[in-house]
């Protein structure tokens, strides 16, 4: 049905778009990967020379990031076992037929809009802090000795802060998912003489399982990539307690100026963050078709 | 018989209530919590026990915040780079979404996952870079600079959503409006923009808010005078004396546009963040 006059016009009309992405990923990404060959500190301009894989070896055989590589796979894995069990328990309920199901809903997506800095220093001094927090309260009111989250599990509070900002999404997802289910197939089952246990074994959870990858692979990109939460809360400590792979590269190449080993960082991340990305755009491009 | 099935579903749809209710609460209380500390003295915010209800309500805090830290600025400063990348980016992806859609070609697909990827690139792999060429474009710690940055992480998104949008106006009423001699640039605007608008509009609404609670790039290359909300409020991690009450009334102005818009548009977030995967 096109033309070729309209081939030409979606041609041009695509290329601003590509053009920019393709700048986008191609420029900055380059100089990541130059800088991280150079020794290159902000420190000392002008004293930029070769390096090698020097940076890489560094970088790698450093403490800081054994540290930071467990601590992301704790954050993110921590952060997705919440949500996703959560969210599938939240969808299950809010699916059920109530009163006031609109308000709820409204209720439980509020965390996802609420900005990363504000909920971080909210939880943290509001809730989690061991003097003026409302747990210290909570635990004076009941006899008990206050718990100083982000001194004694800095890793833990975060991973609870994050977990409380990404629970509407996969709430809401699911639910979306759930409320797609074909009723009547439900109805045949029950029928059929299959109980609510059976039920949901065998109809509920295959039909929630691609939704449920769909928000393990998202969040995940997203929870790669953390950083307001620690930057307002621990600042990546007490020592590298907190500190997660993104934190460490910001802090080598923001704090200590090291340019050339910050980069070889975010060159160890993007490589990193690969590995996850082609799962989930196989995923997308599968249901591109359907 | 029929009776006390009505009463089986009736004690159970309470239970459910009451149970989904308190849920529901638990998760919205520290959104809540902020909204009432804001409204408190400092003395009373750390107060213990806590009152939740029965203080004197006071609207000092949101007067100091306006007048000691400049609050109004860095909320203009929010507005500019959310509205103004979420706009820029919807003006490069309108075409770009409408030539995927409707004039599909065997590298559609490959253009399609390809933009895609280009968001599963972490921030923090391109800090370096974009902060030197910042530097020595000048463009740091201006809106400017922050409108392109945002324009670029969330055009990818603008165009999927769109497309998905876009691909579902039937491509029968675009024939039927060239048989009846409609030229590219009349299909554009008599048949295609008006079907599109809602979908537009949703894209809009969530690319508003995404940008709004951005807090990498925010916080990476603007520090003080384009500084918008995210960074205003992250000042606060290293308060001076009490600051519970005057946090809350700078936290409450900074969410609340953002979570007004953003109940409007759960079911729009579904279908942006999953990339159409989900609808």
């Amino acid at each position: 049905m096109a033309t070729q006059h309209s081939r030409t016009a979606a041609r041009l009309m695509i290329s601003p778009a590509v053009i920019l992405l393709f700048l986008w990923m191609i420029v900055p990404l380059a100089m990541t990967l130059y800088f991280s060959f150079l020794r290159y500190n902000l420190l000392m301009p002008g004293m930029e020379e070769w390096a090698g894989f020097s940076n890489y070896r560094y970088f790698l055989t450093d403490p800081a990031f054994f540290t930071a590589l467990r601590n992301t796979l704790v954050l993110v894995l921590g952060v997705l076992m919440i949500t996703v069990t959560g969210g599938i328990l939240l969808a299950l309920l809010l699916d059920q037929p109530m009163w006031g199901q609109g308000i709820v809903r409204i209720l439980v997506i509020a965390p996802f809009f609420v900005m990363p800095t504000v909920s971080a220093l909210v939880w943290t001094n509001m809730f989690m802090n061991p003097v003026n927090g409302l747990f210290a309260h909570a635990a004076k009111a009941m006899g008990l000795q206050p718990y100083d989250f982000l001194a004694q599990s800095p890793l833990l509070s975060i991973t609870l802060i994050v977990a409380w900002q990404w629970l509407p999404f996969a709430t809401l997802i699911l639910l979306t998912a759930l409320q797609s289910l074909d009723s009547e197939q439900m109805e045949a089952a029950a029928m059929d003489g299959a109980g609510p246990l059976s039920r949901f074994v065998y109809i509920t959870v295959p039909h929630l399982t691609r939704s449920i990858t769909v928000v393990i692979l998202i969040q995940t990109i997203f929870l790669l990539s953390v950083f307001a939460e620690i930057l307002v809360t621990t600042n990546g400590g007490p020592g590298t307690a907190s500190t997660t792979l993104t934190y460490l590269v910001y802090v080598q190449s923001m704090l200590q100026f090291d340019v050339g080993g910050g980069a070889a960082g975010g060159i160890v991340a993007v490589i990193l963050a690969n590995v996850v990305a082609i799962f989930l755009m196989r995923m997308i491009g599968r249901n591109l078709d359907a | 018989m029929p009776d006390m099935a009505r009463k089986t579903t009736t004690a159970r749809k309470a239970t459910v209530t009451a149970l989904a209710w308190t849920v529901g609460f638990l998760i919205f209380f520290p959104v809540l919590w902020t909204f009432l500390t804001s409204f408190k003295t400092e003395g009373e915010a750390i107060a213990a026990p806590p009152s939740f209800l029965f203080f004197d309500w006071t609207v000092e805090n949101y007067l100091t915040v306006n007048e000691r830290s400049d609050y109004p600025r860095h909320f203009w400063n929010s507005v500019v780079i959310a509205v103004g990348s979420t706009l820029l980016g919807v003006l490069i992806a309108i075409p770009a979404a409408w030539s995927l859609a409707f004039v599909p070609g065997r590298r559609t697909r490959d253009v399609l996952m390809w933009m895609l990827s280009t968001k599963m690139m972490p921030a923090v792999g391109v800090l370096v870079p974009m902060y030197l060429i910042f530097r020595d474009t000048g463009l740091l710690d201006t809106k400017s600079g922050l409108v392109g940055v945002l324009t670029l992480v969330n055009l990818p998104i603008i165009v999927w959503m769109l497309y998905t949008y876009f691909k579902e106006i039937p491509a029968e009423i675009l024939e039927a409006a060239r048989m009846d001699g409609a030229g590219l640039r009349s299909e554009i605007i008599y048949v295609l923009a008006p079907m599109a608008v809602p979908g537009i509009a949703s894209t809009i609404l969530l690319n508003i808010i995404l940008a709004w609670n951005e807090a990498f790039w925010t916080l990476n290359l603007a520090a003080a005078k384009a500084a918008p909300l995210t960074a205003f409020i992250a000042s606060y991690s290293s308060p001076e004396g009490l600051f519970y009450a005057k946090l809350s009334a700078a936290s409450t102005m900074a969410i609340a546009p953002i979570l007004i818009l953003g109940w409007f548009s759960q079911k729009q977030l579904v279908r942006g963040l999953t990339f159409g995967a989900v609808k």
